[in-house]
């Protein structure tokens, strides 16, 4: 049933969260109060990418000032089990390392402090040894022989590998020319400006662990977490904060640290709460999944694709947490996109690497395999001499096939691909390509990229067992639907208040569902109390809650409105009975209800709406409450995988069209955008502002994945981007203006005719830019991030255009990896003896050793140090250990050494030499060669070179100081020189 | 400034946003956790503490400064202005504040307060501010929701409602 008037849905109203936010008034999770008493923890993660742990040794920090409890993944392992995961693979999903570390950041202990301040002091007194393994972050790599196994149980790091066939692709590729793209699409993450929180308690007599934490769903994970905290759902009461600061699909991942923290109370036996830093975050939290793609299309001379051929690589990480491998079967109905391809061979492979783990990312798995495709559609247009807008048009989905199912199992619900196109082009194509013409004419390398996309919305809680075999999944069970829930309810004086269970992180959800339901009871939106935060222990909710697949207008807010259209149609009833009138005759309007065709009989809302609570007895036959009403709701359409692995993967398929106008400059490598054009069918807009604002995200989010984002690892593990300064986001001087069209084609599958509208630049803007760049160029194969020295090295010329992306052959330099070479003297006015005594002495060297905070003799020539060391703007505790060989006392000794931190790791050796001076000192000199990985690595040569030569520099004042303190002022020239 | 020791809490007074108040501070507390945690001023948001998101952008003494890399105790006998601050009274808006209301120039709102204090100083410097400098003020800052377009719109439509009528403007009433 319609509601007759409809007025508020559709306008670009102000929001009510607004003057909250703008005021500091909002309530994120480190804003709200916690229980007095309540604990603080802070996390000690790995510094290697797969070592073993030996041990770990807490008894130092256990007992510092303020520390209540430290907690280790033996300590963890006692009280849960491993995460659930999506794969039956013999990989144990910890939160925490339990006996090995295989990427850089895993948890390995939990500080629980009276503050964050201590706990993290006692981080730095808890000791682990290791013993490093080797490390493998390349997807193709780890899937080949010797390369390290992560998972020694699982047997190798290739952990799924499922061939596809729809149709008859080997028929179509037999009888057409073939055009394929390879494609190593990096990883990123969506960084929203708030980063994790949880705030957790346990109660021992209950067993209930209840735990707030700025989560987004999808509630799939609440079975995850119940099972891993060993407790049945109903003694897990998650909450979410009213507020949350962006999440883009990230704040899937809080939930293993709602298990530690979770334990931690448990642990500690009062409630803990942690804040996730920034470093943690990027190290740590969630990526993109890295994926190795090669593409394949059987195309006409006309450019008419009849089968594509699919081979996915998808790189999990370390883990494979679920939802993944979700990322790589989210689009797995849409794997033709926006194209009528009837045949499909298809082959997914999952590896495993030391990289943290991976999971939801806006875009989800759509920005990696629009990149292939539309890079493909690009490539048929280069290699068959046609124009690229025209491949598009040959291929596109019919404009009358809609409900059109494509041939990997999804049911494209509306759409007119053509009419949109053809808008977006009308009168702007031309003007592009003049002034591509003009630039071209000046000298200026200028393109014109396109990319056709649609735009999955509402997941399949079912896409996921795609990954299974039909005989595994009819042993599991069949898995479908998503199902949306949302409550009005009614007060005693006839406000209506709404619930819902999306989790909102700044999306609005609050002032759509507002104008939504009153619509349906003809009140104004602002007398509508919209309540979004969720607890599980109190609220309707089920596996598909959350804030995820741009779920929200299509699923959210249409069971808000079935729910209000219930209410609503049994006030009806009340009132027709209370007006004498016939039920259809009943109308809602302006706050009042009314009986149409007679002014007369008119009742205020308030006056209908509240009878319930009042005089029950009044109320009609057949009307048993109108006070609350919980509507739940799953589309049909959602089925689980068939047989033949047909899945609809989402319910509903938005359009996209994008046309980018791009010059690069070859000098300098900057990619200027010029013109920016994005069309969108999303169904039936519900607040235009709103959705003005996801495309606009949805494009910087875009911009950053294309020429700025890469969570960078090393070749030995180290993770290089772990700051702001290093993983850079766009900025507003970045981002440009862009022109923003619709046309609405209404989804017959949702009670609003809305699609969700989040993710779809995310996945159509990396590829239409980097078609542009192709068209610039010249270029063929193009990996992201576009930085300005992979552009420069584009423009300069085809030949070097691209490494090769089967990438079988490691690299010669380690690229995360600086080797410092130095030699130098520094004079002392002490004997060679004196010297010799005083670097085999432990005290000595504490003192003389910058940054040192204590030495530890392990034999007369193994020492332990523990140092802070600052190089550049990147300042950190390391742990270092030094052995002296080939000792000639007192003239010459060999010093190997090596230091690892959270900052990165370094080793080394030098050869020290002491020889007498005329005046009765010594002339002290060095050579080493050292090589340093991780974070500090990625500071750049210059400022390590600096930093060495400051530090050894700093090292021999000491030592001269310390060697003749009686004078002051004493000369004690320090120099080095580079060799 | 006396001489600060590691191992105590010194007490801190400064004013905030008009008013006197003061905070226990150790030396190495930072004017972040002092704010949000010590005074309940929770407003003022961490992004990312090393300075570049922009997130805790305060006033001290007028200029704008990452409340991130302060340190508690560099706040004594200061005047701070957070983005309580900002609006006339606590049922109303600022111009700005207001405006970005109108423009839809933020969706989650963390990162909100710091551009708007970084607003507020510039735009009483530079009255007549063009969209590229504004585009470099903001660019001091991240937002990861509104691609920017819609702040930089706001700040200029507020930009001209204040050059037309400062003190009428500044009472603004918020109708929430």
């Amino acid at each position: 049933m319609k509601a007759e008037v409809i007025s508020w849905t559709g306008q670009s109203v102000e929001r009510v969260e607004d003057a909250a936010l703008l005021t500091g008034r909002g309530r994120f999770i480190d804003d709200l109060g916690t229980r007095p008493g309540t604990l603080h923890a802070a996390i000690l993660r790995s510094p290697h990418a797969h070592a073993d742990i030996l041990s770990i040794e807490t008894g130092a920090a256990a007992v510092l000032p303020g520390v209540v409890a430290i907690v280790t993944g033996r300590d963890l392992a006692k009280l849960t089990t491993p995460m659930v995961a999506g794969l039956k693979v013999a990989a144990e999903n910890w939160p925490m390392a339990v006996e090995r570390v295989r990427y850089v950041g895993e948890p390995i202990a939990i500080a629980v402090a009276q503050s964050r301040y201590l706990a993290e002091d006692a981080l730095d007194a808890i000791e682990v040894a290791y013993r490093p393994l080797k490390a493998v972050v390349d997807p193709v790599t780890s899937m080949g022989e010797g390369a390290p196994v992560l998972h020694e149980k699982a047997g190798a790091n290739l952990v799924s590998d499922r061939r596809f066939r729809y149709g008859e692709p080997e028929a179509a590729f037999a009888a057409a020319r073939t055009v394929s793209v390879s494609i190593a699409y990096p990883r990123n993450t969506g960084s929203p400006m708030e980063t994790f929180g949880v705030i957790a308690d346990y109660d021992p007599h209950e067993d209930v662990y209840d735990i707030l934490a700025n989560f987004q769903g999808p509630f799939s994970i609440h079975t995850v977490l119940a099972r891993a905290l060993k407790v049945p759902g109903n003694r897990l009461r998650l909450r979410m904060p009213p507020e949350s600061g962006g999440s883009f699909g990230v704040k899937q991942g809080v939930a293993p640290y709602a298990v530690l923290i979770g334990v931690a109370a448990r642990i500690a036996g009062r409630p803990v709460k942690w804040i996730e830093d920034r470093l943690e975050h990027l190290g740590a939290a969630v990526a993109a999944t890295n994926r190795v793609t090669t593409l394949k299309a059987a195309v006409s001379a006309e450019g008419r694709i009849s089968a594509l051929d699919w081979d996915q690589i998808e790189d999990c990480g370390a883990y494979p947490r679920a939802p993944e491998p979700a990322t790589l079967y989210r689009m797995h109905g849409n794997m033709t996109g926006a194209y009528d391809i009837r045949h499909v061979a298809m082959r997914n492979r999952v590896v495993l690497t030391n990289k943290a783990p991976t999971g939801l990312v806006r875009g989800f798995g759509g920005p990696q395999v629009y990149f292939a495709l539309e890079r493909l559609m690009q490539r048929i247009a280069v290699e068959l001499q046609l124009d690229p807008l025209d491949v598009i048009r040959r291929n596109l989905v019919p404009a009358g096939a809609f409900p059109y199912r494509t041939a990997t199992g999804a049911l494209y619900d509306s759409g007119n691909y053509q009419a949109a196109v053809e808008q977006a082009v009308a009168g702007r194509l031309a003007a592009l390509e003049k002034r591509r013409d003009e630039a071209r004419a000046a000298g200026k390398r200028y393109g014109i990229g396109f990319a056709a996309a649609v735009e999955p919305s509402v997941s399949n809680m079912g896409y996921i067992t795609t990954v299974l075999t039909a005989e595994e999944r009819r042993k599991a069970g069949p898995k479908n639907g998503a199902q949306a829930t949302a409550t009005v309810s009614i007060d005693p004086i006839g406000s209506v208040s709404v619930h819902v269970a999306s989790t909102p992180q700044g999306q609005g959800h609050r002032t759509v569902l507002a104008q939504v339901v009153a619509d349906i009871f003809g009140l104004p939106h602002r007398e509508i109390r919209v309540v979004a935060d969720l607890d599980t222990g109190k609220d309707a909710w089920s596996i598909a809650s959350g804030n995820y697949s741009s779920r929200f207008a299509a699923a959210v807010a249409g069971a808000a409105h079935l729910a209000a259209t219930r209410l609503r149609d049994k006030l009806a009833l009340i009132a027709a009975d209370q007006l004498k009138a016939e039920p259809k005759q009943i109308g809602f309007a302006a706050g009042a209800v009314f009986a149409k065709g007679n002014p007369g009989k008119t009742i205020p809302f308030g006056r209908i709406a509240a009878l319930c609570h009042w005089s029950p007895a009044l109320l009609p036959d057949g009307v048993d409450q109108t006070i609350r009403e919980t509507a739940f709701w799953t589309p049909p359409q959602l089925g689980a995988p068939s047989e033949s692995d047909e899945i609809n993967s989402s319910l509903c398929h938005g359009f996209i069209f994008d046309m980018a106008g791009v010059e690069v400059d070859p000098a300098s490598g900057r990619a200027r955008i010029d013109r920016y054009v994005t069309m969108h069918d999303c169904g039936r807009v519900l607040h235009p502002g709103m959705v003005e604002g996801q495309i606009r995200g949805g494009f910087a989010q875009a911009l950053g994945a294309t020429f700025y984002e890469e969570l960078a690892y090393a070749e030995d593990g180290a993770f290089l981007t772990g700051t702001f300064a290093d993983y850079l986001l766009p900025t507003a001087t970045e981002t440009p203006d862009i022109e923003i069209l619709h046309i609405e084609t209404p989804s017959p599958f949702t009670p609003l005719g809305a699609k969700g509208v989040g993710e779809g630049n995310c996945m159509s803007t990396p590829v239409c830019l980097a078609n542009a760049i192709a068209d610039a160029l010249g270029a063929s194969e193009i990996n992201l991030p576009l930085t300005p020295a992979k552009l420069a090295a584009l423009a300069a010329g085809p030949e070097q255009a691209q490494p090769s992306t089967t990438r079988a052959t490691v690299s010669v330099a380690r690229p995360g990896d600086r080797s410092l070479r130095g030699e130098g003297e520094a004079r002392v006015a002490a004997a060679p003896e004196a010297i010799w005594a005083m670097l085999l002495d432990v005290d000595t060297l504490a003192s003389i050793i910058p940054g040192c905070h204590g030495v530890q003799k392990l034999s007369d020539t193994h020492f332990k140090a523990d140092v802070t060391l600052g190089v550049g703007p990147v300042k950190g505790r390391y742990k270092a250990e030094i052995e002296l060989s080939d000792l000639d006392e007192p003239r010459a000794a060999t010093l190997t050494g090596s230091v690892s931190g959270a900052l990165g790791t370094g080793g080394g050796s030098g050869r020290v030499t002491l020889t007498p001076d005329s005046a009765g000192g010594t002339v002290i000199g060095y050579a080493y060669e050292a090589a340093v990985g991780g974070k500090v690595a990625a500071i750049g040569g210059r400022l390590l070179d600096g930093a060495a030569k400051a530090i050894i520099g700093q090292f021999f004042a000491a030592l001269a100081r310390r060697a003749a303190p009686s004078k002051p002022g004493f000369f004690a020239r320090v120099f080095g020189r580079r060799a | 400034m006396p001489r600060l020791s590691a191992a105590i809490r010194h007490r801190i007074g400064f004013k905030l946003n008009g008013k006197p108040v003061s905070v226990e501070a150790e030396p190495r507390l930072l004017a972040t956790d002092a704010l949000r945690h010590g005074l309940g001023a929770t407003g003022t948001h961490v992004g990312c503490e090393h300075g570049v998101c922009g997130a805790c952008t305060i006033l001290i003494d007028g200029a704008p400064a990452r409340a991130c890399l302060t340190l508690a105790v560099q706040l004594e006998g200061r005047e701070v202005t957070t983005v309580e601050g900002l609006a006339p009274a606590p049922d109303r808006l600022s111009v700005l504040q207001a405006a970005f209301r109108r423009h839809h120039a933020l969706q989650c709102g963390f990162c909100t307060a710091g551009i708007l204090i970084s607003l507020e100083a510039f735009l009483r410097e530079q009255p007549k501010p063009s969209e590229q400098e504004l585009r470099e003020v903001v660019g001091g800052h991240l937002c990861r929701c509104t691609g920017y377009t819609p702040i930089i719109a706001a700040a200029l439509e507020a930009a001209a409602l204040l050059r037309r009528q400062p003190q009428v403007l500044a009472a603004e009433s918020i109708d929430v």
